[in-house]
């Protein structure tokens, strides 16, 4: 029973991880020129 | 912005709102990303989505209470997003089998550490419901209400399919259900999944 929680302890470090990982990568540039031009878009509106 | 006090009028939406909920959704692209690609798989199809999502999120704002969720609440238009396109070409499950596949006769980076690249294939042998589940309680930090509320379904549910998963990737690793020789994969991958569904069905 204790090494099946540590396997799951185990299995779950691994999967934050694997998470994480696309978390830390740098946001492409692009992301943010999208949204910037929809904020300039809206204020145009507003 | 320089120009906020001259914009501001009462009982408009300031554009104050405006640039305090950018901010916020700018801290959370790194999120939308994660949750994306472990939605999609690929990477180039995850950030399409992603950035979808961010649009959507964007033209919503209006209806966004500041102080809630916002997590939560982007999370939750994503899913809807990638589930209302997957509706319209695919059957889900067929998708997840095929991908499956795919991975298992796909040659591995040896360079990879072993367990993360284990765990990606295990993954994918997940049905989606449970893949989805442990994804957002295990890696995305959120309570079962919040998981419960993207998924749009009751905390329980959420409860049983995330100990599924759990149950069922053990199964997996422990089995080695990832085939390095590109062998019969899918009659392997079958074998496991049947093995673990049967395991985590009889507590």
């Amino acid at each position: 029973m204790d090494e099946a929680r540590l396997r799951q302890q185990a299995i779950g470090v691994r999967l934050r991880q694997m998470f994480d990982e696309v978390v830390n990568e740098q946001v492409p540039e692009e992301f943010l020129e999208i949204l910037r031009r929809a904020d300039s878009r809206s204020s145009e509106n507003g | 912005m320089a120009d906020e006090e001259l914009n501001a009028a009462p009982g408009v939406r300031q554009p104050t709102d405006d640039d305090a909920f950018k901010r916020e959704l700018v801290q959370l692209i790194p999120h939308l990303r994660a949750f994306a690609r472990t939605l999609c798989g690929d990477p180039a199809s995850a950030d399409d989505l992603a950035q979808d999502a961010m649009m959507k999120a964007w033209d919503a704002r209006a209806s966004f209470q500041m102080g809630t969720n916002m997590k939560a609440w982007t999370f939750m238009i994503l899913r809807n997003q990638f589930y209302s396109e997957k509706r319209r070409s695919w059957r889900q499950s067929q998708l997840d089998q095929e991908a499956a596949e795919r991975t298992l006769v796909a040659v591995d980076d040896p360079e990879a550490p072993v367990a993360l690249d284990e765990l990606r294939q295990g993954l994918a042998m997940l049905p989606p419901e449970q893949r989805e589940a442990l994804i957002l309680v295990g890696a995305g930090g959120f309570a079962y209400e919040e998981a419960a509320e993207i998924c749009g379904c009751a905390v329980g549910t959420v409860k049983s399919r995330v100990s599924r998963a759990r149950r069922a990737l053990h199964v997996i690793l422990d089995e080695g259900a990832y085939d390095r020789d590109g062998a019969d994969a899918g009659d392997a991958m079958r074998s496991i999944l049947a093995d673990a569904e049967r395991l985590s069905t009889a507590r």
